[in-house]
């Protein structure tokens, strides 16, 4: 089976992302028909009977959250999710630099759905390239009358703006972000409220991921059942898969939902060197490890990869081949997850410190299996303890990986016990 | 009047303007991102100037800049080198990279070289994997990174400088220097 491409259609037009080559091929069409054919609720309808549900990780219904908009606060906001900052995920990186403005007309069509004035698209800091993309088709826009004062000609207007990061993971929390964005340090806030009822300025916000507004557009011109024609019962449409690691060719792949992972990663050109695989962590680091014979029988949709025990999350799947010690992936994660906490809650903060130290020793070949248990000890006191998903996703990669490779770590351990003098 | 105003008024001006009226804390990191590039990083002089203008207690923003990592408290050397080792990096030789690196500008990650030219970080995930091994050079990418050609890019970068700091990518709140392509270098 070949990709479809959705979202990724610049793979197929040359020059997308330039506002003339994005109109010759349909481009802002769409946002025309919503603003004058149709009401906003109309465009929630077909949103929600699409079954579209968000790219960022969590998997929640779109047309849902939009209509979840409290009738009667004003004014409303659009922040779109371009934080992308997941180990292992670069979808939202070639989607802003290749084909921006279908996320900005996805965008728009959000705003009008849910009558919102403004948009802000939350860029993480490094990504200064697809800062000035975005600035560059946002002006071409609002320069043509697609967006600004007089959307497409009608009396809807509506400002789009980038808004940049400066480099923190826990950002891409909804809730950090909007903290972010209010001039505060970016750390999670208790949710409910959620943003759709509180959000940015405390005012309705509705956050969505960068590819999952790319979405929107072909779903307003074929319709929700064109969308479901492809995919899953629960899992519709397409999805871009971020491969990397151990892999022949590393890249986003567009596969519609609920495609065999083998699929993807003959796509990928297989497992590099000629090797076999070992493991795939499929969304990052925050997902939990999946051993080969599991994951060549798995299917991509976010049913199928909850069965497996892990999460299908952002789909950004990092492939380890047959050499990778499992220990050493989990030492890698805790380094990120340490390095990334926000310092908020205690068990996050002080947890992935002490996971970190401990596998930093067993690496070091100054640990043994006392170590090895610490660790375990330390991932139980720490699960369900923190104050937002992150201080979960951190446990993933340790827990999954004590749990499937136990003989990495016994290895590792072994290793110290016999250099040490008794 | 500062060195943010003096070099910066309409950027300024124009990152306040993005938010609603009595929100212009809003624009604290872009006008952070400004300030540290009129005044090289982080001072005293920058954090009160920004603090200044959007009404904001110093010690806020000092605050902002200890918490995000782009952010410079301290002054780096005429190029910010940030080696990705995160995980889809290190599985690609993102270690050997690092450590070619750092003998040949001579600093170890963290640290200035003696130059004063580059300073060498390792970062986490800059959402490039698919061309792994990965570093910016001042937020400036260069992907697809072996040790041969990590050679070639310290000698560019090096002649660049010799000509003049114009030639180098600024760090800061700017186009980056290959905007119109999308293309950033292989290395």
């Amino acid at each position: 089976m070949a990709e479809t491409f959705v979202v990724l259609r610049h793979r197929q037009v040359e020059g997308l992302h330039r506002l003339a080559v994005y109109r010759e091929h349909g481009g802002y069409a769409q946002l025309e028909r919503a603003v004058t054919t149709m009401t906003p609720s109309q465009v929630v309808d077909v949103v929600k009977a699409s079954g579209l549900r968000g790219r960022g990780g969590a998997g929640f219904p779109t047309g849902l959250k939009w209509s979840f908009v409290p009738p009667d606060a004003y004014p409303r906001y659009v922040v779109v999710n371009n934080d992308e900052s997941e180990p292992g995920t670069f979808k939202d990186h070639e989607l802003t630099l290749r084909n921006p403005h279908q996320v900005i007309e996805g965008a728009a069509i959000a705003a009008y759905a849910i009558d919102a004035a403004k948009v802000y698209i939350y860029c993480r800091g490094e990504f200064w390239q697809e800062m000035a993309f975005l600035e560059q088709a946002i002006e071409e826009a609002n320069q043509a009358g697609v967006l600004g004062r007089s959307v497409c000609g009608s009396d809807y207007s509506l400002d789009v703006h980038v808004v940049p990061g400066a480099g923190a993971y826990i950002c891409g929390e909804e809730t950090a972000l909007l903290s972010s964005m209010e001039g505060d340090l970016g750390q999670p806030r208790l949710k409910p409220p959620f943003p759709v009822g509180a959000g940015l300025y405390g005012l309705p916000t509705v956050v969505n991921n960068t590819e999952t507004l790319a979405n929107v557009p072909p779903i307003i011109e074929h319709g929700a059942q064109w969308y479901r024609s492809m995919g899953t019962e629960r899992s519709p449409g397409t999805k871009v898969f971020s491969v990397s690691g151990h892999v022949e060719r590393p890249g986003n792949y567009e596969l519609v939902l609920g495609s065999p992972f083998e699929e993807l990663l003959d796509l990928a050109g297989g497992v590099w060197k000629g090797r076999s695989l070992k493991a795939v962590l499929p969304a990052g680091a925050s997902a939990p490890i999946i051993d080969a014979a599991t994951a060549r029988e798995m299917n991509l949709d976010w049913e199928s990869v909850a069965r497996t025990g892990s999460i299908l999350g952002s789909a950004s799947f990092i492939i380890l081949d047959e050499t990778v010690d499992a220990a050493w992936v989990a030492a890698k994660t805790t380094e990120f997850f340490e390095h990334e906490s926000c310092g908020k809650c205690t068990p996050c903060r002080e947890g992935t410190y002490w996971l970190n130290r401990l596998y930093r020793r067993l690496l070091e070949g100054e640990g043994g299996e006392f170590d090895v248990q610490l660790i375990a000890d330390v991932l139980g006191i720490m699960e369900g303890k923190s104050f937002c998903p992150l201080g979960e996703f951190a446990l993933s990669v340790p827990r999954s990986t004590l749990a499937s490779f136990a003989d990495d770590y016994a290895a590792l351990s072994a290793a110290t016990e016999e250099g040490t003098d008794r | 009047m500062g060195l943010l105003r003096e070099r910066f008024g309409q950027q300024v001006q124009g990152a306040i303007r993005r938010y609603p009226e009595g929100r212009q804390a809003s624009a604290v990191l872009s006008l952070l991102y400004l300030a540290q590039t009129a005044y090289g990083h982080l001072s005293d002089e920058a954090v009160t100037e920004v603090a200044e203008i959007l009404d904001m207690s110093p010690t806020h923003v000092r605050g902002l800049a200890g918490f995000y990592t782009l952010l410079r408290e301290r002054p780096h050397g005429g190029y910010l080198i940030q080696v990705c080792t995160d995980l889809s990096c290190a599985l690609r030789g993102a270690e050997d990279v690092l450590e070619k690196l750092c003998a040949k500008v001579g600093a170890q990650p963290g640290e200035t070289s003696p130059d004063g030219l580059f300073t060498v970080e390792r970062v986490m995930c800059l959402a490039a994997c698919d061309r792994a091994p990965v570093m910016q050079v001042n937020l400036e990418y260069f992907y697809d990174l072996t040790e041969d050609q990590l050679d070639e890019i310290i000698e560019e970068l090096r002649r660049a400088a010799a000509d003049g700091p114009e030639r180098r990518p600024p760090f800061g709140f700017g186009p980056p220097s290959e905007m119109t392509t999308g293309e950033s270098r292989s290395g």
